[in-house]
């Protein structure tokens, strides 16, 4: 198997586009398609401060690793979410990464800093826990940008993830989420910008790059997660791209191209309706938001 | 392919598997393709490595090789 660009001795094959890549040229390749994400969707200005949303997992490290090497002023936000046994390990994976690169890493600590962790809070507030946990992030990814003065959250989701989602979304027709599902969302209503620089590369190109850069992340998956809707989403798009290479591509950036630019207006609205939570001051849709009514839920009992 | 023993002696190629964490012994040599069709598991979802380095789909495994089969599907969802 030889490299596309050199004719060297390949690591990896990329069979949607059909090519095979040497580890210089598939770290290149990976700046380039990130680099095009950003310019395409005008994700990122020059001057932006970048507050990078970092679980010590493969996505998030390549992200913040590709971010800093393109020359963006990128600083990591690390949020404990108190989870026994992985929690831990997560965050030191995020505080090495950082030490290596004498990068800033911002740290929230659920259990410290507002009295509850995901599992026992999920099971308070009687949300699944990875609602609870997709919940406490987005709140506090914003919260922290807003407070650290960056103009925008970069997440390291990747074409995988959001295919999963798009395929979940369209199988329930869940129209409000499709409406959302950008790979930018603009600043609106307090709500930092919102970027997803990875949505062209998948999450076997992610795990790649930093086993080739050396980047020693989080292997192990999260235990709240195992079993969920989400991962046997990835199941059957990995069955279907294994015979039929592309199509995962095409299913997300078709929808983007296609169907995305129609779905505007009820999402605007959405947000044009927000008011400001009367405990933190969040754009919320009720009078208290759904993060401060569920830590007020997690920590009912210790209160 | 049989579960390694407790001898701690490999003769074949030793292959670990995570999520959950485990190790089998195969009769090398054999093709990366080959191992991950006997092992049931689609390329699209794991990667192999070996000392640090990526093995590609036609790479050949030998006996006495250490390789890693990682997962690389994670499940958080936001």
């Amino acid at each position: 198997m030889k490299c596309r660009v050199c004719r060297g001795e390949a690591v990896i094959d990329i069979r949607r586009h059909n090519a095979n890549f040497c580890a210089p040229h598939f770290l290149h390749h990976c700046e380039e398609q990130v680099a095009k994400t950003i310019s395409e969707f005008e994700m990122v200005e020059p001057d932006d401060r970048v507050l990078v949303a970092v679980s010590g997992g493969k996505d998030s490290l390549a992200l913040w690793d590709l971010l800093l090497r393109l020359g963006y002023a990128a600083d990591g936000l690390y949020l404990g979410l108190g989870i026994e046994g992985y929690s831990e390990e997560s965050g030191e994976h995020a505080r090495v990464f950082a030490r290596q690169r004498d990068a800033t890493l911002v740290e929230v600590d659920l259990p410290a800093d507002y009295g509850y962790d995901i599992p026992s809070g999920a099971k308070a507030a009687k949300r699944v826990p990875c609602s609870a946990c997709g919940l406490s992030k987005r709140h506090l990814f914003d919260h922290a940008a807003q407070q650290g003065g960056y103009d925008v959250v970069a997440t390291g989701h990747n074409l995988d993830d959001e295919a999963a989602v798009l395929f979940g979304n369209v199988l329930r027709w869940n129209t409000d989420y499709l409406a959302r599902q950008r790979p930018v969302l603009p600043a609106r209503g307090g709500f930092p910008r919102k970027v997803k620089p990875l949505v062209r590369l998948g999450e076997r190109e992610m795990a790649a790059y930093c086993v080739l850069r050396g980047i020693d992340y989080q292997v192990e998956e999260c235990p709240m997660a195992a079993g969920n809707r989400h991962l046997g989403y990835k199941d059957a798009l990995n069955a279907i791209e294994v015979q039929s290479p592309g199509t995962k591509h095409a299913f997300y950036f078709g929808f983007l191209e296609r169907i995305a630019p129609s779905l505007d207006t009820g999402a605007d609205d959405e947000k044009d309706g927000l008011t400001p939570c009367i405990r933190c001051g969040a754009p919320a849709s009720a009078e208290i938001c759904s993060f401060c009514r569920l830590v007020d839920l997690a920590t009912r009992d210790t209160r | 392919m049989e579960p390694s023993g407790s001898t701690g002696h490999h003769d074949g190629v030793k292959v670990l598997l995570r999520n959950p964490r485990r190790e089998l012994e195969v009769a090398g040599p054999l093709r990366v393709h080959a191992l991950l069709e006997r092992l049931d598991l689609n390329r699209e979802s794991v990667l192999v490595i070996i000392g640090g380095t990526l093995v590609p789909g036609d790479g050949l495994l030998h006996d006495h090789d250490e390789v890693e089969i990682r997962p690389v599907i994670s499940g958080g969802s936001g």
